[in-house]
Formats: structure tokens, sequence, C-alpha cells
């Protein structure tokens, strides 16, 4: 067994607070950096040009790439040979509020979601999954609400054909329209129950988004990204051919009477960052 | 580029066309969610608002946190539709022109048109570069509020797009 101490803990998860919020995610600005180059609309090349120099200028001088600095999302993934020494939840929660905190990020969170009242740094959400070894991979996304307001949830039907599927996750990348800060990466979740359908959907953003020429994406996304980049939304859903960056569809078994499809979008500044302790 | 200043006349807000970008220098106020509910409140009570909100521009923006030796922290726009509910009785009040990012309500284009005011876009998830662009702020009301407090900006050369112009044309092809 190996010992862990949840201040380590702690301190890890307040410097992937700074790390996700200054430094946009090296695939995220491969794929932007693609999509500029594409481009042919001028007013969307031009924004896609401002999303980029955003990015380095945030980078440059330690400022936050988007001031929605999101509600942290911290999945711990944790070896099952790891003893931690201490209270996990409570180092998360507190880790997360002092790198807020000390890296001038927002206070974006309210303590009661029907009162509000005076916001703050913390609770984040958490998601802990035991896993073989002996070591703890903390991921911190920090997601925007931007985009997630665009969220979306369809209990299937067990016997609807993938083109229903598909009408659905285009249609939610269309109420989102302009609002969500296009071009997005459109995440998915398809099997499961509905909260785990949900869930995938958001994991899935943490998948890198494949620009090489080895692309692993299948069929169902290729031709997802294809239709949702003929939309003409846009960057700031001013027009152009860059809607999505990428689609990414994680899949779950299900059960015989359903099919849960969950559809979370993300924002250009899709923000995460991993540690392994 | 059009460069314009704070305040800007009936004129100008009326030369001002969908799809056209704007450097803008002067003073705007940073007002989201909760100022807003709160605005509104202020109005239907016949209370005094805490700035003067006849030809005013709001900026639909809540900063971070203010880093050591900076103005600002990051301060993008944020999604406008949300204000949508309140922004007819503000526009009723006097107030001209409005920043943020995304589409309006059939109502909200109405009432632009109506008052002869504008709605601007700025670049969305950009908010560490258009921190650049502030040269001051000063917390005017709701300071509980946080991130969501009113702030009194002083920018220069901020960069916009006509999104919704006084003469009810709009930027969004579905509009």
């Amino acid at each position: 067994m190996r010992r862990i101490s949840a201040i380590k803990i702690k301190e890890a998860v307040a410097e992937l607070a700074g790390r996700a919020n200054f430094f946009l995610r090296k695939d995220v600005i491969i794929a932007l950096r693609k999509a500029y180059a594409a481009e042919k609309n001028k007013r969307a090349k031009a924004i896609l040009k401002a999303i980029l120099d955003n990015a380095a200028y945030a980078k440059k001088e330690k400022l936050a790439i988007c001031q929605d600095t999101g509600m942290g999302i911290v999945f711990a993934q944790i070896g099952q040979e790891v003893i931690i020494r201490g209270n996990l939840k409570a180092a998360i929660n507190k880790g997360l509020a002092c790198g807020y905190k000390r890296y001038s990020l927002r206070n974006s969170i309210v303590k009661d979601p029907l009162a509000r009242g005076k916001s703050g740094f913390s609770p984040c959400i958490t998601h802990t999954e035991i896993v073989k070894g002996n070591k703890i991979k903390l991921t911190l996304l920090a997601k925007g609400f931007g985009c997630e307001n665009k969220s979306q949830l369809r209990m299937f039907k067990p016997t609807a054909k993938a083109e229903e599927i598909k009408e659905f996750i285009i249609e939610a990348v269309k109420s989102a329209g302009p609002d969500a800060c296009p071009p997005y990466v459109v995440g998915v979740g398809i099997g499961g129950t509905a909260d785990y359908a949900a869930l995938l959907a958001k994991q899935s953003l943490l998948r890198k988004i494949q620009t090489g020429p080895r692309q692993t994406a299948n069929r169902f996304e290729k031709d997802l990204l294809m239709r949702i980049n003929k939309l003409n939304i846009g960057p700031m859903g001013l027009g152009g051919s860059n809607t999505a960056l990428a689609v990414h569809v994680q899949t779950y078994p299900t059960h015989i009477a359903g099919l849960p499809v969950a559809v979370n979008i993300s924002c250009h500044a899709l923000r995460s960052a991993s540690v392994v302790l | 580029m059009k460069k314009i200043n704070t305040p800007l006349s009936l004129n100008k807000i009326r030369s001002l066309k969908a799809g056209e970008k704007l450097l803008l220098s002067g003073t705007i106020y940073t007002a989201r969610d909760q100022a807003h509910k709160r605005l509104a409140e202020s109005i239907k009570k016949g209370r005094r608002l805490p700035f003067e909100l006849k030809d005013a521009v709001v900026y639909y923006c809540g900063p971070t946190q203010t880093p050591k030796g900076k103005v600002i922290g990051s301060c993008g726009p944020t999604t406008s539709s949300r204000m949508d509910e309140f922004t007819p009785l503000l526009l009723a009040q006097g107030l001209k022109v409005m920043i943020g990012k995304g589409s309006r309500s059939a109502e909200v284009r109405d009432a632009i048109k109506k008052h002869r005011g504008v709605y601007l876009l700025t670049y969305a998830g950009c908010g560490a570069l258009l921190a650049k662009h502030v040269k001051k702020a000063v917390t005017v009301a709701y300071r509980d509020l946080g991130p969501e407090a009113i702030l009194k900006l002083e920018v220069k050369d901020f960069p916009l797009i006509v999104a919704l112009d006084s003469n009810g044309r709009s930027i969004y092809a579905k509009d």
C-alpha cells in the first residue's frame, strides 16, 4: 500500500486550477489553428485569430482565458493500493478554493441554488473512481456555464435509429447557436442511465482532440462533425465553416428498454489539466 | 474601423449598422443577471438607480478577481439572452447601448428598435485579451454580489461588432 496525504492532494488541485485556467490545452490550440487555417469566412477568421491571441495573452500574463472560470469538476482516479491520510473530499474542495483564490479566478459558486446569495469559490463537483494501481490521477475540468446551460438529455426508445440520435445532437448544437461560444467541442454520452449518460458526455470532453492524419474518430463522430460544420453558425455565431472543433462520443452498455443520450457542449475555451500523484 | 466615444449621441447610435466593426472608448457599466434583477426591482418601485441609466452603455460581464498589479482580471462578455426579460424595461428607462454575446429575443429586438438603442457584440471567450482595453475599474453598486457587482469601466478602443442596430436590422441570419 502507498500512502498519500490529503495535504498533497489539496496542493495538487490548487495548482491544477491555475494550469487549467491560464494555459489552454495543446490539442485545443492545435484544433483552433487548424480551424483558423481552413476558415474562408473573413469575419470568422478574424474571430478565430482573436481566440488564439487571447490564449497566448492569457498564458503570458497569467490571466484567466475566460472570466467564467467555471464550476470546477474534479475527476479523481484512485488506485486501489492507495491509502489516503486525511479527508479526500475536503482536500479537493479546499484545494480548488485555494487555487481559485491564489490565481485570482472567479468566485462563481452560490451555496444555495434557489436562495442564491453571496458567491464563493467552492465546492466543486467531485467524481471518484477506484482504479488499479498505487497512484492517484486528478483531472480538473473548468466548465463555464454559458455552454453548460446548453446541455441536453433525451431518453430514446431502444428501437430508435442512429439518424434520430444524430438529429437530436445536431438540434442541440443548433439551439446553442451563437450563445455558448462556438466553435464547440460537442460531448455526447450514449447508453448507461440518465445520469451516467450525462457523465459520459462530460468525460468525453477530456479526450484529446484528434487533428492529425491518424484520426481515431469513428464514422458516427465524423458524420456529425461534418453536418454540424455545415450549419454555418461559426465563431460567435456569425457564420463560417467552424461551428465545432470535434464531436466526442462515449458509449456504455444500457438496458433493453432504453437508450439514453446526453449532450454536453464545451465552448472553444475547453479547459482541463491533470496530474498524477 | 470606426472609432466611437461615450456618451453616444442619438445621431451616432442611428448611424451604426448591423455587421459594422467598432472601437469604443469611454465609460461603460458592467451588469449581469442579479444586477439586472435588482435594477428592475428598483425601477418598478420607483427607487433611485445606482448609476445614470439614461444614455448609458451596459456591458454583460462579471470579471474574475483582479490580479495584483492589474486594473481588472479577465473580463469577457456573458450570454446576453439571460438578460432579455429585464432589457425592455431598462431600454424604456433610457438605456441605449448593450454589449454582450449571442442572440436576443424578439421582444428585445422590438424594444431596441422602438427606443432607438443598439446591441453590440464583443469577442466571446476572450476575456484576457479584452482586459487590455480596460484602463480603470471602480465598483459603483451591489458590492455584495461579488463578480456580479456593477463596475464603472473606462475603456479604450474596446473591440465591438454591431449585432442589432436602431433600425431593427440584425447580424444574425435567423432573426
